[in-house]
């Protein structure tokens, strides 16, 4: 009866691990090792002007209205951006691609968004991975309590770490908020040994100067040992269309997209310093 | 490549596809003498191939190092008027057509029309096919339902094995006089069989000492000393080979020539004969002259890339009628196969493997096509360098699944051994190879079968009633009673094409036997029987059906929005098909874009196609065929999607009247939303080994190839597909033009992904900035 009782309480459990999500890609050969399938969490606490999925940024489930033209007719309907999901769904739909996963040294990744927000439902999915011996990444801005890093650090196999701007005052400029927590948040990682790849989004004119890679050095040298790779993300404005799709204002509107050869010299630099570096994702 | 190849190469691209009637013309002349009226059919064919390798004109080209042409000159093609006549209004056309057009003189027509037509009209296999068939067989055929391989060309689809490697025709010739002791004094049939495989045995030795010959006195004239002794070497190898089992690797490949000349000028058979293994019949030879220091790395490459361009030299022999409209394409599918397995199980890839890799690269010729057989014994570089030369956006070469084949032919009850020495052939046939005649018999119209369905058996193209009444679409109350329907009507349609390929193959039995193709596939001469009348070891006949994701498509749309959400009455659906959707634009929107689609890895969806592929396969396979073997099924194409579309109107999945149905089993053009882990999932769920072949098709522009480690990445995918035994995939690199087109019809291209910087996202999702930008790097494949 006691056996029976606490099944029941791990059913109800489980029919309320709900999280909201925006996307789910597959075969992600960007965010980690192997072939990958990428959750996107919805809502995130910053506010980057260069954002590239502005529609992550809340965390409500919204609506717009997608136009489609067909036979020289335009066609209007209603799609919502996010969705309101149970981990157990989450997990079918992950696990059905575990045969690359397991081919290619591959797994899942969580980004966003900022998948640390949702802790709850973000542990319990991870948990429901790891039982499936799945490799777990997870990509973050890192503003969230240090307790929160806590709770899933054990059973993360990867943290991409972006690291955007090091300069406090710039940092909140460009994102809305002070990267005091972020930064603590990364030496609390790199401190308890946890396999940490920073990721550097170059945007052109706001953290590409020289006083701003030079504090980014300053800022990494102590850590050389402790991070596994840095990569350098090139700008890319795809975001444009979905800013217009969204009616929300882009400061980038007509900024070209960055060649990946530009940031050869960026590239170099840390290499110079002893870096394992990349240019753009895995 | 060398100055030599460059040149040999250029020569082969710029040459003229052309009509010969030289093959016509001897084979008439033949076949009005004397001698041709006192013997056998199978001796009778057997002399008249002697006697046209007796007297056609022989052509050796300036610079090569293998020798023989099937014309008197590169690509001026053969034609085969006891197999099917081409008439003056053929050959008008087939002059005239902008597209792949063969140039026909005025004396050709002037023969044809004096002495080829008047002679063998009405007397042509084709014509003997015809005849047998039944007015139901005719409308089928007519209305699109199905399409003929037999009815202008031979049947073919077999590969070489090992044999000519161990054995010369002197060797082979013995094993016909063995043979000839066991039979009995009853069995006249048998000995006029081997009689006949001795006399194109031996047409085919006195063809090579021709062109020995013949070198020899361009030798003697030849200024060029280098020149001269290598022209005085290959009339030695002509002296050598097919009469000895080679001993060198130039021999080896010359030997192969010369039996490939002669197979393709007996007959004009299917999806062309081709050395299969190559990597693996030649390493031995490869091995032994580079130890002795008589080869060398280069010269190997040298003698493979003069090998390629003499298949470049011989366009597939040019159809007539309706079937020059079934296919465009005038490549003959010779399909060089490497890597894969040993006899033994173990991995067969080889530093020859490497090489012919290289050679296919650099040469970058339409044919011969090629493919690697993948297995998982085999190392992932081997994938890696054919990634390399995919990246390219050349369609060569395709990836196929070594351990699929095996289980494939090995499910049809074959030896394990003949399994892992086969292959695929054509686009994506598995076969046995030297041991195995697997005829492909044509095309099935899936989709076309729901049209005709849901019209209660009328095609709705012309009005007829063209299959049997199963039901008017309003009394379908349950989706399961339009299965029933639908499955009655694929019974019924499949029972027509099996009974007019088993009159076709009696007929092709009796009249068209082919004794220098069965020299060399086992066990015909054993079995004193002939390779089209069931001498093989294995004797198989497919029917490939075509369109499966527009099927699975079609359903999915019948049973989501008519009988599950109830949004339309079927009646209603239909309509809008009988419209071309014309007024019912929102039904197709909702069609294309709110519908559970075959692709994605949803059972909704996916769960139809497994329903079709088991009515499809428990239609035709295991029953048996007139020569003893039985009937299978594969799934694809080539592009006969595009004819199959064109015979359609409209259909309940969104498609427009006339456009092409889905290809192999890929999802329909655009239709698949969730990359190709998702792709391959759903092609998973049914089950490869129980067909002879499937093909799937994936797009990627060539930024997905551009590092290390997106190759790796896609080389795990190609596992993964392959360790739950898929049997093929090809990536197809988009061009610039296609991404023009995607701007243009985004419906169409759903699925195209594009490698932006660092990371992927699907075309349509872009700026038209960034399409621009993407367009541009892809026409100038900047990486």
């Amino acid at each position: 009866m006691e056996f029976f009782h606490i099944e029941c309480i791990h059913v109800l459990f489980a029919i309320f691990m709900k999280g909201t999500i925006f996307d789910i890609k597959r075969f992600a050969l960007n965010d980690g090792p192997g072939i990958r399938t990428t959750v996107f969490l919805k809502g995130c606490p910053l506010k980057c002007a260069w954002c590239h999925n502005p529609e992550s940024i809340s965390s409500v489930i919204e609506e717009f209205i997608q136009v489609r033209e067909l036979d020289g007719q335009r066609f209007e309907s209603t799609q919502a951006i996010g969705e309101f999901v149970t981990s157990e769904s989450l997990i079918e739909e992950i696990a059905k691609d575990k045969e690359f996963f397991r081919q290619s040294g591959g797994g899942v990744t969580f980004s966003g968004g900022e998948p640390m927000l949702q802790l709850d439902f973000l542990s319990d999915i991870i948990t429901k991975c790891k039982a499936k011996k799945m490799h777990v990444v997870i990509d973050t801005a890192g503003l969230c309590k240090q307790s929160h890093i806590e709770k899933v650090m054990n059973q993360v196999d990867l943290f991409l770490y972006d690291l955007k701007i090091i300069d406090e005052e710039k940092h909140k400029t460009y994102t809305g908020v002070s990267n005091d927590v972020i930064l603590k948040n990364l030496e609390f990682l790199l401190q308890n040994n946890a396999n940490v790849i920073i990721r550097i989004p170059v945007i052109p004119g706001i953290n590409d100067q020289e006083q701003d890679i030079v504090k980014l050095e300053q800022y990494l040298s102590d850590k050389l040992e402790y991070i596994k790779e840095i990569h350098l993300l090139p700008f890319h404005n795809s975001a444009e269309s979905k800013y217009r799709r969204f009616n929300t204002g882009y400061s980038f509107k007509g900024v070209k997209s960055q060649d990946p050869r530009d940031l050869v010299n960026l590239k170099e630099r840390f290499e110079r310093k002893g870096f394992n570096v990349k240019i753009g994702g895995m | 490549m060398n100055t030599r190849i460059n040149k040999l190469r250029n020569q082969s691209l710029e040459a003229i596809n052309k009509l010969s009637s030289e093959r016509a013309k001897l084979l008439t002349e033949f076949y009005k003498s004397e001698e041709a009226t006192q013997c056998s059919i199978p001796v009778q064919r057997a002399l008249a191939f002697s006697y046209i390798l007796e007297h056609k004109k022989l052509c050796v080209n300036d610079g090569e190092l293998i020798v023989g042409e099937r014309g008197p000159e590169p690509k001026a093609t053969y034609t085969y008027p006891e197999v099917s006549l081409h008439s003056m209004e053929d050959l008008e056309i087939l002059d005239q057509r902008k597209k792949v057009s063969f140039k026909v003189d005025e004396e050709v027509k002037t023969i044809y029309q004096s002495s080829i037509i008047p002679f063998w009209e009405g007397k042509s296999n084709r014509d003997k096919i015809m005849k047998q068939m039944t007015q139901e067989w005719k409308e089928a055929y007519k209305a699109g339902v199905f399409t003929e391989f037999q009815e202008q060309r031979a049947p073919g689809h077999t590969v070489l094995g090992d044999k000519i490697y161990n054995k010369g025709i002197s060797d082979i010739l013995v094993d016909i006089t063995e043979a000839k002791k066991k039979l009995g004094a009853d069995e006249t049939d048998k000995l006029e069989e081997l009689k006949a495989m001795e006399v194109a045995a031996r047409a085919i030795v006195k063809y090579a000492y021709r062109n020995a010959s013949e070198l020899e006195r361009l030798a003697s004239k030849e200024k060029s000393e280098d020149r001269k002794s290598e022209l005085l070497e290959m009339a030695h190898i002509c002296r050598h080979v097919p009469e000895n089992a080679p001993t060198t690797f130039h021999e080896a490949l010359q030997y192969y020539w010369f039996v490939h000349l002669g197979v393709i000028t007996e007959v004009n058979p299917w999806d062309s004969f081709n050395p299969g293994r190559l990597d693996q019949h030649l390493f031995p030879f490869y091995q032994k002259d580079i130890a002795k220091g008589a080869l060398t790395k280069e010269r190997a490459k040298e003698l493979l890339m003069s090998f390629w361009v003499k298949f470049n030299n011989q366009p597939a022999p040019p159809k007539m009628g309706v079937t020059a409209k079934e296919s465009n394409t005038y490549t003959d599918f010779a399909l060089i196969n490497l890597g894969g397995l040993k006899a033994d199980g173990t991995d067969a890839v080889n530093d020859l493997t490497f090489l012919i890799l290289d050679v296919i690269e650099e040469m970058r010729l339409l044919q011969p096509s090629s493919m690697v057989q993948v297995s998982k014994k085999n190392p992932d570089e081997f994938i890696k360098r054919t990634l390399q030369i995919t990246k390219t956006g050349f369609g060569q070469p395709s990836y196929f699944n070594s351990d699929a084949i095996v289980e494939e032919l090995v499910n049809q009850g074959k030896d394990i051994v003949d399994a892992r020495n086969g292959g695929a052939s054509g686009c994506i046939e598995s076969g046995a190879f030297g041991t195995e005649a697997y005829w492909l018999t044509g095309y099935f119209n899936i989709p076309k079968v729901l049209e005709i369905t849901l019209h209660n058996g009328i095609d709705p193209k012309t009005g007829n009633q063209l299959g049997i009444q199963t039901g008017k679409v309003e009394d379908f109350d349950s989706f399961e009673k339009l299965m029933q329907a639908f499955e009655r009507q694929m019974n019924h349609f499949l029972d027509i094409k099996l009974e007019g390929n088993r009159r076709i193959e009696s007929v092709i039995m009796q009249e068209l036997p082919v004794p220098f193709l069965s020299l060399f596939i086992d066990d015909c001469i054993g079995n004193a029987q002939d390779y089209n009348a069931g001498g093989a070891r294995y004797n198989t006949s497919y029917v490939q059906g075509v369109g499966l994701g527009s099927i699975t498509d079609a359903l999915t749309s019948i049973k989501y929005h008519v009988y599950d959400n109830k949004n339309i009455t079927l009646k209603e659906l239909v309509e809008a098909t009988d419209h071309d959707f014309v007024g019912y634009e929102k039904l197709r929107y909702d069609l294309i874009y709110e519908t559970p689609k075959f692709g994605n890895d949803d059972n909704y969806a996916d769960s139809n196609a497994l329903r079709v592929f088991e009515i499809f396969h428990d239609a035709v396979n295991n029953k048996v065929t007139p020569r003893g073997g039985t009937f299978r099924i594969n799934l694809l194409p080539t592009t006969c999607h595009v004819y199959f579309g064109q015979v359609m109107q409209a259909s309940v999945d969104g498609r427009k009247d006339g456009e092409p149905l889905s290809e192999g089993i890929s999802p329909v053009q655009g239709a698949d939303k969730k990359g190709p882990t998702a792709v391959i999932n759903s092609m998973l769920k049914i089950d490869h080994t129980q067909t002879g072949g499937t093909l799937l098709n994936q797009k990627f522009t060539p930024q997905f190839f551009n590092t290390g480690e997106s190759i790796t990445k896609l080389t795990h995918l190609i596992r993964t597909y392959f360790n739950q035994l898929g049997h093929h995939i090809q990536f197809n690199v988009v061009d610039a033009d296609t991404l023009r087109d995607a701007q243009k019809h985004p419906e169409k291209y759903q699925d195209l992904i594009v490698r932006v910087a660092g990371y992927s996202d699907y075309f349509n999702d872009l700026t038209v900035e960034l399409q621009e930008e993407i367009i541009n790097r892809t026409a100038h494949n900047i990486l």
